[in-house]
Order: structure tokens, then C-alpha cells, then sequence
């Protein structure tokens, strides 16, 4: 989180609780909310690491607020961040472990575990639906998120009907 | 009236064989299942694994070499092919991949069409269609042609026609298989707006995302049925969407 966080702040200054919403605002319901004391938490890391600096602000009522801006350094840290790829996301599968060990164990048959998994990631899918169907139409953001989502599953459930493909023909 | 209302659709031991050149295709090797009253089932599986052929059957645009059909509890081994015919009209509404709407009519016409045959009279025809088209987000597209349409705004117009006569029964195979993600997401919407009314609907298709709209997953394999299996409404086991976007931090 510290680099999306970063990368707000690279707008303008801005205290923890705006932070939150600025995300909960772009990413929409989809994406697993970030909780206020880990917003906390990272922004006093990203201070120390001197990525960010912090000015305490008086409120009247209220105790004071920790407005945060970006330095030069986190600025570098943000192109950096932008600099380079990301990994893809699955090179490694613990289900696909489970698959090519279960033979030899006697405890579980394949197919049986690819229909497990296969409803798994149905139910999953229809929760992405649900989801993608409250979003609110213009924050397309978080329709591209939920969309992506959606398709690593269609990718993993086209993947599943080719093992059973493969298996069935071994029997 | 009785509380065990038979199913609006029950199928047992169906087989059929394709028989062209080469070896013979088994696309369906036995078959059996029931479909409630208000039920959204989709049949999902490879391409060539049968599911078109056992959806032609449950439609009876093929007929089976073995086993039985029964549509509300009417068993149809007996049935020909006008019998067949007048089903389709009345008790069964089918969408297909590539729409098949009729080219020279218009899309008013292509709606209408069913109707009438059916018995109604041109008014209700009409009032039917109105109601249908406008449902569907077509107003104004009475007399345009099928070819002056998107594909998504003529999956629509067959919908409409498969469902102007309010059968109990929609098949729907691949209707989003010639169709864009947009229009997709139109289908599937539509779809799942009517079986909230309580449209029955057997959906076939090879889209997880489509598929995912049914409450009832069948998992179709080289003829045969895989897995039957309910979709529940919460995620099990805690799990859900988070887990799919956070995957990428879990393996890393």
C-alpha cells in the first residue's frame, strides 16, 4: 500500500482519513478496503523512511490532524514504482499441486477435485457479477478492476475444463 | 392447486449420435435431468462436448435416439414434428447464436411473427410486441431491418420473439457467442432480469461470466453431465472477491 499511497499524495498534500477516501472513491466496493489505522500505520513508516513529511494541523474542536506531502525522495520512489513491469500474477498454483499429487496419495480423485475447484470459482464469479452489478455505471475504474478479475477467473475455469479434458482421456 | 408441480422440464437416459463422415460422435451419452419451475440453469463445457446437441434435443429441433423428454409432465416420445412445432410456439422460447431472426421482416414483424401463429389476434400481437421492445430498450427500431442492427440489438429483438408468447420455458444457446463484452453484459443482464420474474431459462454456453447469472451450474464433458452443481449467494468459506484481486500478494 505504501506506493498508492505515495502516489495520491503525489497530487497534494493530504491528511490519512481523505486518503482513504480517495481510494474507497476510485476503486469503488470491488477492491478489499484498506482500514484507517493501517492507513495510519504505513503513512508513519513512508514519514520515517523520509518519503513523505508530515504538519500537524490545529482544528478547534477536534485533536490535531498529520497533513502529509510528498518530498523529493517519494516522488523518486513513485517512478520508480512506474519504471518496471509488475510479475504476472499466477506462476504458481496450490491447486494445481494438489492436482499432480493426489494420484499417488490414494486420498482424493482428480476430477473430483477439479469439480470442487470449478465451484469454487463459479460462486466466485457470480460474486464478481453481484458486485459489478452494485457499482455505481461511471467509475470505470473499479469496472475494470472487477472485469479483471473476472477474466483470470474465465482463464482458470477454461484451464480446469482442460485438465478434465486431459484426464478423461487417460481413463 | 398441487404442491408438487411437475418440472417445467425433465429429460432421462437421452443419447444421440452424430453419424457423418468418419467415426461416429457421440455428442450425448446419456443424459438425465429436471429443471424446476423458475430455475436458471446454464450448461457450460468445452466446445464439442455436446451441450448445443443436448439443448437441440431438450428443444426438439433433434431428436433423441434414446431415452425421454417431458415438458410440465407431458411425456414427447410420441411427438412429431408438428407437435414439436406447436411446443416451440407456445410452451418453449429459444435464442440462438447467430439470432435467426427472418431478414426480409422487419424487427416489429420478426416479434409479431410467433404471435400470430400462435392464435393471437394482430392487436395482441402488437400489444405484445410494444410491451417486449420497449422492455428490451428497443423503441424506435420497429421498422428497421435485421441487417440495420447491431448484434446485441438483434440478440435483443430474438429475444423479444422467443418471448412473446410468455413461454414457461426459454432455451437460450450461446446467445452471447457472436456478441461483443458490451453485449454480453446486455444478454446477461436481460436474462437475469427475467428469471427474476420467473422466467425458467436452460442456458448453454462456454462464458464462465455469463453462466455465473444461473443459480444452477450443469459442467458438461464429452456427452455426459460433469458436475451439477448450485451457485449459493455468499462466498464459501469466507472467501470471495478480495482474494481474486489480492492473489498476486498471496504468491508472492
Amino acid at each position: 500500500m505504501r506506493l498508492h499511497l505515495l502516489a495520491l499524495l503525489a497530487r497534494g498534500p493530504a491528511h490519512g482519513y481523505e486518503l482513504k477516501q480517495d481510494l474507497e472513491q476510485l476503486l469503488g466496493s470491488a477492491y478489499p478496503q484498506p482500514n484507517v489505522g493501517q492507513i495510519y500505520v504505513t503513512l508513519g513508516r513512508l514519514e520515517k523512511s523520509g518519503l513523505i513529511e508530515g504538519e500537524d494541523v490545529e482544528q478547534s474542536s477536534r485533536p490535531n490532524k498529520k497533513v502529509y506531502h510528498l518530498t523529493e525522495a517519494g516522488r523518486d520512489a513513485l517512478r520508480a514504482w512506474f519504471e518496471e513491469p509488475e510479475d504476472e500474477p499466477r506462476v504458481r498454483d496450490e491447486f494445481f499441486m494438489k492436482l499432480a499429487l493426489a494420484p499417488q496419495t490414494g486420498l482424493a480423485e482428480q476430477i473430483t477435485l477439479i469439480n470442487k475447484q470449478r465451484r469454487q470459482y463459479l460462486n466466485t464469479m457470480r460474486n464478481l457479477s453481484k458486485l459489478a452489478a452494485a457499482e455505481n455505471r461511471d467509475n470505470r475504474v473499479a469496472h475494470l478492476l472487477i472485469e479483471g478479475a473476472m477474466l483470470h477467473l474465465q482463464a482458470d475455469l477454461d484451464w480446469l475444463e482442460r485438465c478434465q479434458e486431459e484426464l478423461e482421456e487417460l481413463e | 392447486m398441487s404442491d408438487v408441480l411437475p418440472p417445467v422440464l425433465r429429460a432421462e437416459g437421452l443419447v444421440k449420435t452424430h453419424y457423418g463422415e468418419g467415426a461416429p460422435a457421440h455428442a450425448v451419452r446419456g443424459v438425465g435431468l429436471s429443471v424446476a419451475r423458475g430455475e436458471f440453469v446454464a450448461v457450460t463445457g468445452p466446445s464439442g462436448a455436446g451441450k448445443s446437441t443436448l439443448l437441440h434435443l431438450l428443444g426438439g429441433l433433434q431428436r433423441p435416439d434414446e431415452g425421454s423428454i417431458w415438458l410440465d409432465g407431458r411425456c414427447t416420445d410420441a411427438y412429431g414434428e408438428a407437435r414439436w412445432a406447436e411446443e416451440r410456439r407456445q410452451y418453449i422460447g429459444i435464442v440462438f447464436q447467430f439470432f435467426n431472426l427472418v431478414s426480409n421482416l422487419s424487427v416489429a414483424d420478426n416479434v409479431e411473427l410467433p404471435a400470430l401463429l400462435a392464435g393471437r389476434s394482430p392487436k395482441q400481437a402488437r400489444a405484445g410486441r410494444e410491451e417486449l421492445l420497449a422492455e428490451l430498450g428497443l423503441e424506435g427500431k420497429e421498422r428497421s431491418m435485421p441487417g440495420e442492427l447491431s448484434g446485441g440489438e438483434q440478440q435483443r429483438v430474438a429475444l423479444a420473439r422467443a418471448l412473446v408468447n410468455h413461454p414457461p420455458l426459454l432455451l437460450a444457446d450461446e446467445p452471447a457467442g457472436s456478441l461483443d463484452s458490451k453485449g454480453t453484459r446486455e444478454v446477461m443482464r436481460l436474462l437475469s432480469r427475467f428469471h427474476q420474474r420467473g422466467q425458467t431459462i436452460v442456458l448453454v454456453t462456454h462464458d464462465a461470466r455469463l453462466a455465473s447469472a444461473a443459480d444452477r451450474v450443469i459442467s458438461f464433458f464429452d456427452g455426459r453431465i460433469a458436475d451439477d452443481a448450485e451457485l449459493g449467494g455468499s462466498p464459501a468459506r469466507g472467501r470471495g472477491i478480495s482474494d481474486v484481486l489480492e492473489l498476486r500478494d498471496r504468491l508472492r
